[in-house]
């Protein structure tokens, strides 16, 4: 559905976005994250034809940006940071204006309007000016104009920036309702929307790409192995720490013991098993066998924010590393 | 085609959902009205003093009130005009909404000239303020109606041309009072260009006056409908939407 191949934007004395490559599929959901600056907005304004880029090529649906901007805008959803909205209109009469410059017809609107006020829950203040509504609904209102001609392509440039925890809870499950009929294009830099929303991740840093690829292979390659966090108390007497680490180091399958901080006379260890092993039942034995007692015992995924700082403090990108230019 | 229709509408909308209309509207219709008052009250003053002192020679209401009075019409709106244009695109860009525009299945020549258009129009409203104390000669005199519409298209050919150039100024800034402002300075370049080069016999000083927007007005306050003042008008209108084209399409390549 998207194809981006080789993408620059230079500005005069600036590169906002240095060779960038991706390609997202049709009714994924993807997330492009990066901290501020990393060229997300500019990337995401070459795919909506609103910039054109130096180099490198960008289509949607099939449609270049550059040989046929009338059908790729026909064919995208575009929120942008901030929601372009006129204060004097009312909303349902944006709505309508909208709708028609995005090509709907004028027999057909009043409908399609009706529609994406209750799939967007702003029916409540369909009559309101919009420059007297809260951020919330304006931001819902924002998402109404991007999907009330249907695109087959939705591009979200933060949608859930500014809003308080029940607005975000509402957009994100509005966005994973979408995400079937339409491809889905959010940026963002608040990783656990990221997490929480998003089939694939698109990860860019100062313009360059440095990571793409779905989050569950992007932990599982940069951890090789399973980790456990495990938390031993005393049943009698306190513990010695050397003495539980040389126990646990020796349970088959375990490659290394970490110690870690823990409260109230309790030892915690990060325990590293070896690649594939499964090792947490003998753990736990080792633990109960020797006399004291087991705390906890959970498993510690790399989070997508260890990811993400890890990858964008390298300094590298992943295809630099794999030989690349 | 359509769109240019949606857009215009959004427009006029916008216009007269703010106060700007109404304020121009009133304050044309005022000062259109107190020069109205001082014409036809001078036209009848003359028309008694010629009476008294024996001389009947034909009084033209016409050559006497209507021509002067759109004159003055022109002037007045002249410096409205910049009110009107200072938000056309710098407002767009300030929220945000021309990426909307631009990102919309929509032309960009396709956006110019329906704002374009719909700033003629409310323009044509505000003028409109004049036709109704011109319609008051018809109920006490027999004024020839047809130089008087031949005038009132000159002001809506010349008033465009000022719409356009002061489009293209709005592309230009985010702020609309630096917009209006610089509008207001070139309108009264041109408008000035027409007095300082009216007697000036030099080459140079001729075609300094041709270009002046006020030069091909007067053709038209007379009541002649002359192609080369309609093409004149019609080729600076051009030219103007050409050049906001342009500076729209230079957005899309600055930061």
């Amino acid at each position: 559905m998207i194809k981006v191949q080789d993408l620059t934007k230079r500005y005069a004395r600036t590169i906002a976005v240095d060779n960038i490559s991706f390609e997202v599929e049709k009714g994924q959901i993807v997330g492009f994250l990066g901290p501020n600056g990393a060229g997300k907005t500019t990337t995401m304004r070459v795919l909506t034809c609103y910039l054109p880029p130096t180099t490198g090529t960008a289509t949607v649906a099939g449609f270049d940006v550059l040989e046929n901007p009338l059908e790729v805008k026909r064919h995208i959803g575009y929120l942008p940071e901030t929601p372009p909205l006129y204060p004097e209109m009312e909303v349902s009469e944006y709505l309508v204006f909208v709708g028609r410059l995005k090509g709907i017809g004028a027999a057909d609107v009043a409908r399609r309007v009706g529609e994406v006020t209750e799939r967007c829950a702003i029916g409540d203040v369909r009559t309101k000016l919009i420059g007297k509504l809260s951020k919330g609904y304006r931001q819902r209102v924002g998402l109404a104009q991007a999907i009330i001609h249907n695109p087959d392509v939705l591009v979200l440039d933060e949608p859930t920036a500014g809003l308080d925890p029940k607005q975000i809870i509402e957009t994100r499950d509005l966005i994973r309702h979408l995400a079937g009929d339409h491809t889905i294009i959010l940026s963002t830099h608040i990783l656990s929307e990221v997490e929480h929303s998003c089939d694939r991740v698109v990860i860019i840093n100062k313009g360059k790409l440095v990571a793409t690829d779905s989050v569950e292979n992007l932990t599982n390659r940069l951890r090789g192995s399973e980790a456990i966090a495990l938390e031993v108390a005393s049943s009698n007497g306190p513990l010695d720490l050397a003495q539980v680490q040389q126990r646990l180091e020796q349970v088959s399958g375990v490659s290394r013991v970490v110690p870690r901080d823990a409260k109230d006379g309790r030892l915690g260890f990060e325990v590293e098993s070896q690649q594939g092993r499964q090792v947490r039942g003998d753990l736990a034995r080792a633990v109960v066998n020797s006399g004291w007692n087991l705390h906890e015992l959970r498993a510690v995924g790399l989070s997508l924010e260890d990811i993400f700082l890890q990858l964008t403090a390298a300094e590298k990108s992943v295809a630099q590393k794999e030989g690349g230019q | 085609m359509s769109n240019i229709w949606i857009i215009c509408r959004k427009e006029l909308k916008s216009y007269f959902a703010s106060p700007i209309a109404y304020l121009l509207m009133a304050f044309f219709a005022l000062i259109f009205g107190f020069g109205f008052f001082t014409a036809t009250r001078d036209f009848v003053r003359f028309g008694f003093m010629s009476q008294m002192q024996g001389r009947t020679q034909p009084m033209n209401v016409n050559e006497m009130v209507i021509r002067p009075l759109l004159g003055f019409a022109s002037t007045v709106a002249l410096f409205l005009i910049p009110m009107i244009t200072m938000r056309l695109f710098a407002e767009e860009k300030k929220t945000g909404t021309i990426e909307l525009l631009m990102t919309s299945p929509v032309r960009d020549l396709e956006v110019i000239l329906g704002k374009w258009f719909g700033a003629l129009l409310l323009y044509a409203c505000v003028l409109g303020m004049s036709a109704i104390n011109i319609a008051l000669l018809f109920a006490f005199g027999k004024p020839d109606w047809k130089p008087i519409l031949v005038g009132y298209l000159g002001l809506l050919l010349q008033g465009g041309t000022l719409l356009a150039i002061g489009a293209f100024i709005s592309t230009l800034t985010k702020n609309q009072i630096i917009a209006g402002g610089v509008t207001f300075f070139v309108c009264l370049l041109l408008w000035l260009l027409s007095w300082f080069t009216a007697f000036d016999s030099t080459g140079y000083g001729q075609v300094v006056n041709y270009l002046s927007i006020v030069t091909h007005f007067e053709g038209f306050a007379k009541g002649v409908l002359d192609s080369k003042d309609v093409i004149f008008y019609l080729s600076m209108i051009f030219f103007g939407l050409f050049i906001t084209s342009r500076a729209m399409e230079s957005l899309r390549w600055r930061a």
